[in-house]
This record gives structure tokens, sequence and C-alpha cells, in this order.
């Protein structure tokens, strides 16, 4: 088991045919990925060969459910398009979308995630590096070979923090890593996983990676608090920045008093979170802590 | 981006919001001749993109035109929170009846757009909210609904507003949907002795990532206070400068962020921030080394990259070719990882520069930058 993403998950990738889809397509295809199809109303009809496997292109999202079952959608759209791209997604009722597009305006994101909420679509993103269950599937850009298969799972809004912590913890392995995105509004929060993470069988420690900006970590440390019996260990990021500055995501800035990476360290800490001083010290402290309950 | 005080009053006003009359100007001799177009007596403001103007001297009543030119050269030029002010904006002072605040945010958690509200406007909204969180309104808005009439007349309902301000509050909202804002804020709103709502002053941020259909204040935002973050953003590159001497640069907003912070924890401060991106070629690393490199507080630059979609090979063949337009006098520690280390290790290696050094670990490579950064005092 993993959380929303399996061997079984049928892929389609709306953009499939720009230079980044064709790009990801290679790589999520190499990881194993059931990819079923692109999307592209200009080239529907089409295929497209990636090495040993054809893949059909459809003029639009529901027409490439209808065919094959597709329940996932991973995009890489121009910005200006997601919106529309998103609703699509919707509307063919694809129960996960994955936005690896980074730079989308704010009213566009607020105005899909309503949409996709109201028809049931489940929003991973956007400007995240998407999802992995290793072994299985890989839906995104995540590099599926810098880890195995295990029982630890990760939610992170940073992409380059995720990749490092499962490239620390690769011997260990992880049941699924979620990058939830950098944006100030996304789809998918660390609590909706942590939730996830919780129900999954096969999961036995949650890593949460946290950075500056609003209060979604505090948040998940009230959650944690209420609903969490599994070990979590986290990470935050930024305690270094200075406030009224955004450091590289849309949604890491600190301003007044709000968003601090102290802030959010301690309201990890005060619900029984172990939280790392480095990337590495937490992978340490992850390790410690499966150890112990050997 | 912020918009100045003018900037927002001319979206105010072309959303058919009232403000009062005002100019602006960098001149002195100029204010005088403006303040006697609107009258003789006039409101001289500081034009700067920060809070506590007032509190800072920065916004003051000038009797008379010549009043107002004095003032005007005393606020121009003055220094409020790090910002020089360049600008004043003279304003036709207005006979207030009553003080409201109204704004717009994004709540982030929500997912949608918040209303805020209250009757008690003014400096002091920030002591009220705190003191007493009942006398402001906080309404979410359904973002496919919008703020309609009905929307905005239970907004003024709840925060006691007046009803004459549901006009007001429809047509702010345009204002935020429209130019593509992320916040929009009057505070304070007034309600004159004639009677009328006029917004007094205001507050714009624009959405950074909705340039691409809304080039209006385009020019403007090309302008950085840095010249190296000028530079920077010209390139493409994701550059913050900060105040310290060890020069980062990394792949990725959070590991960036992670390694500014674990240069910290060392000892040594960051001074800058910069981000090469995903999948970064050869030339955005030169690109960013020889920003780094041309900052004088720079004593030692840490390369950490985690190579996922960005191939550590094609980073360090940017930092050799670096070489050739650059002569590096400052150390470079090096880590690479992930995505074709080895091949990026063992190019940096053939290259065998005397000041290139490479770690394996973060914390390893960040504790050896730091070193030399304190040592080269």
């Amino acid at each position: 088991m993993a959380i929303y993403l399996t061997k079984e998950s049928k892929v389609l990738v709306q953009g499939m045919t720009g230079a980044e889809g064709m790009k990801h397509t290679r790589r999520m295809l190499a990881a194993g990925t059931n990819v079923v199809g692109g999307v592209n109303p200009r080239k529907a009809g089409r295929t497209v060969d990636f090495d040993d496997r054809a893949v059909p292109v459809f003029g639009s999202v529901a027409d490439g459910r209808a065919r094959t079952g597709a329940d996932v959608t991973v995009l890489f759209v121009p910005p200006a398009f997601v919106k529309a791209a998103v609703v699509e997604a919707a509307d063919a009722g694809i129960p996960l979308a994955v936005v690896i597009t980074e730079g989308i305006p704010v009213h566009d994101s607020v105005a899909f995630h309503a949409y996709a909420r109201r028809r049931g679509t489940r929003v991973i993103g956007p400007n995240c590096p998407g999802l992995i269950t290793p072994g299985e599937s890989n839906a995104g850009i995540i590099p599926a070979d810098i880890t195995k298969p295990g029982r630890i799972g990760l939610v992170s809004k940073s992409g380059t923090l995720t990749y490092q912590l499962m490239y620390e913890l690769r011997d260990i392995g992880f049941s699924t890593c979620v990058g939830i995105g950098g944006d100030p509004v996304v789809g998918t929060s660390h609590i909706d996983c942590l939730g996830a993470f919780q129900d999954d069988p096969e999961t036995d420690l949650i890593v949460l990676i946290g950075e500056i900006g609003g209060d979604a970590e505090e948040r998940a440390a009230a959650y944690i608090r209420d609903h969490v019996t599994k070990p979590v260990v986290a990470y935050i990021a930024g305690f270094t920045a200075p406030e009224g500055r955004t450091m590289g995501h849309a949604g890491a800035i600190v301003s007044g008093s709000s968003g601090t990476a102290r802030a959010k360290k301690e309201a990890l800490e005060a619900v029984g979170v172990r939280v790392g001083s480095t990337p590495t010290e937490t992978a340490r402290l992850v390790t410690e802590r499966l150890a112990r309950r050997e | 981006m912020d918009l100045y005080e003018h900037q927002a009053r001319e979206l105010f006003a072309e959303h058919g919001i009232l403000v009062p009359r005002a100019e602006i100007t960098d001149s002195s001799k100029e204010a005088r001749e403006i303040a006697r177009r609107l009258g003789g007596r006039v409101v001289v403001k500081a034009q700067v993109k920060s809070g506590g103007r007032g509190k800072a001297g920065g916004v003051r009543v000038a009797a008379d035109p010549a009043a107002a030119e004095l003032t005007a050269r005393q606020i121009l030029g003055m220094d409020i929170k790090g910002h020089t002010v360049g600008t004043v904006m003279l304003a036709q002072p207005v006979d207030i009846e009553a003080e409201f605040y109204v704004s717009y945010v994004l709540d982030r958690a929500a997912g949608t757009f918040l209303a805020i509200a209250s009757a008690e406007g003014g400096t002091e909204i920030e002591e009220v909210a705190a003191a007493r969180p009942e006398a402001v309104a906080r309404i979410p808005v359904d973002p496919a609904e919008g703020v309609t009439t009905a929307t905005a007349a239970r907004i003024a309902a709840a925060a006691g507003l007046p009803p004459q301000t549901v006009d007001v509050l429809v047509r702010l909202w345009n204002v935020l949907t429209r130019e593509d804002a992320v916040l929009v804020e009057v505070n304070p709103l007034v309600r004159t002795a004639q009677g009328r709502i006029l917004a007094l002053d205001g507050k714009v941020t624009l959405d950074d990532n909705a340039r691409f259909r809304r080039e209006r204040w385009g020019a403007q935002e090309a302008t950085h206070d840095d010249p190296l973050e000028a530079e920077a953003a010209a390139k493409g590159l994701n550059y913050v400068k900060l105040e310290g001497e060890v020069g980062i640069i990394g792949n990725g907003a959070g590991l960036v962020m992670s390694t500014l912070d674990v240069v910290a924890g060392c000892g040594a401060r960051p001074a800058n921030f910069l981000d090469i991106g995903g999948g970064a070629s050869a030339r955005t690393m030169a690109d960013g080394l020889n920003v780094i490199l041309s900052d004088p507080s720079v004593r030692s630059v840490f390369v950490n990259v985690f190579g996922g979609i960005t191939a550590c090979d094609a980073v360090a063949d940017g930092i050799v070719s670096a070489l050739d337009s650059v002569r590096l006098t400052k150390p470079l520690v090096v880590r690479l990882d992930g995505n074709n280390a080895a091949r990026g290790r063992a190019v940096l290696d053939a290259r065998a520069h005397p000041l290139i050094q490479q770690v394996p670990t973060m914390d390893g490579a960040a504790r050896r930058a730091a070193e030399l950064a304190t040592n080269a005092t």
C-alpha cells in the first residue's frame, strides 16, 4: 500500500508533448509509472514513442479517461493555461491532479482549487515536484533512483529538501513521498498527508518538511496532537530568512511576526515531534526513532 | 510587489472609489505650486513602501503653500525604516467624521480570500484587532461568487459599517480581482462631514506571478535597490542580498534556505540566497557565481547542489567555465550529490584549481565554508 499513488494508478500527462512534458514522461516511464496517455487537442490521435513505449495522445482529458480509465493526471502546462487544464481534469472526473507548473497567479490557483474541491478532484501542488511511491509509480519530477521502497512516509513543501531526505534515508526506504508545493495556496496540505499516512498500514513513521511562511506547520502540529499516533520527525527551513523578503518559493515569506521557522519548530516540538537542525540530523533522528521501535 | 500609496489611489480612483484630490512630486518648489492648486492647506505624505510613516514624521499638515514647500523639503530624503523618501504626495485635507478599516487578504489555510473590516479604523487598527478581536469582522469570500452587493452588505453589517460603504466594498473587490492583487487595504476609509465615503490611504500588493498579464507597473518592478539584485534578476536568477560573508549558491528554494541555516549554525553569516533553480545549465551556474563573486563582502562561497533535475556535471562545467571570465580570489567549497554527481566531482578534480575544494556532505561543507570565511578576516 501507499498513499494516493500505486502501481495500479493510470497516469495521463497534460502537456506531455512540450519539452518538459517529454523529458519527464520519459523519466516517469523509466520509473515504472503506468503512463496511459498524453493530452493535446492539436495532436490528438498521434502517438509519441518513448524508447520501447508508444504513448497515445488524446484530444481531451475526458477522452483519455474514457479510453484508458486514467485516474491520475500530471500537468506540465504553462502558467497561463493551468486553470483551464485543472478545470478540464476535474470535469472529466479525474480523482487526482498533480500540478508541477510554477509561477501560477494566485487568483487562478484559488479558483481552480475551489472548483476541483467541489468536483471531488484532489489537487497536489501547484509548484511542486509531485509524488512517488518508490518501486511502483512516480507522478511528477522526483528522481526515482535515489531511494527504494520502505516504510517512511514523507510530506514536504520543498522539492530539493525532499530529494535530500530521500537520499539520506535511502537505506530505510519510503512508502510514499509527497511534495505538496511552496505556493501560498496548495491543494493538498501537510494535514491531508499526515491523515493518509496515519491510515496507511505500510507507513511506520512520518517525515514532515516545512519552511517559512503561513501557518501550515502550526496547524499540522495541532493535527498531530489530536490525530497522529505514529512517530513524526520534522525539519523546517528558513531560520535565517529576513522579514519581508520572499525566499524563492512564492509562499516562503516571513510577514510581521507570523511565518517564522522558530514558531513552527516550537509548535511541532510542543506536541512531541522531534525537529532536526539540519537535513542530516533530521535523517539521524529518523534512524534512531525507528531503531527504538525494534 | 507592493505599490506606493499614490499608485494604489490611482487604482482606487479608476475603479470608482472616491479619493481626496492629490498630486505627487519630487521637488519642494513644485510642492508649493501643488499646494496652491489644491487650495493652500495640504497634507504632505512621504511615498515609501513601509508602514509607520505617520509615527516617523513622514505625514504632516501644511497650513499654506510656503509651509508645504518647507515640509516637503524636510520629508524628501528622509529615511523611514531603511527606505529613502524620493517623492511626496500632497493631498487636500478632509473633514473626517468617522474612520473605518476594510481589506481583502489571502487566507492561505482556507485557500480563498478573506474580507476584514472594522468600524474602528485608523492607525490603531492592529491594537484594536489584538485587544478586541470581536470589533474586527473576518468573512471568507467564495471565489466563484466573489463580492456581490449582497456579500458586501453582509460584510458591512458584520463590521458595523454604514450602508454607504457597501458600494466601496464591491469596488475594492474589483480592484483585487481585476488587478491580480493579493492584498488590498483601505485604512482609513472615512465618512466626511458631507457624508461622502473616501479612501484616505491605501495599500495594494500585486501578485508577481501575474506579471505576464499585468504589465502596467513593469518598469517599476525591474528596479532593485541593490545593483547585484538587479543584475541577478536580469539573468533570471533568484537572488536575495543578505548581510553576511559566506556566499551561497544552491538548487531549489528549500535546499538554499536550508543551506543558509546550516552555515549560520556553524557560526558564520550567509551573504545571500541564490537559487539556480531546477535543471540549471552550465551558463546559469556561471552567471550565479559571477554575481556572488562581485559582492565585496563575500569571503568564501559554498556551492551546495543536490542534483535531481539539475545535473551535477552541468553545475561543475558551469564552475569551470566561470573561471574563464572571473578571476577566483575567494575559496569555493563545493558539495555535489545526486544526479551525475560522480561526473561532476571528476570535472572539478580534473580542473584542480587551488581555491576550489570539494566536501562530500552538506554539513561538512558548510562547516568548511564557515571556517574559511571566518579565518579570512
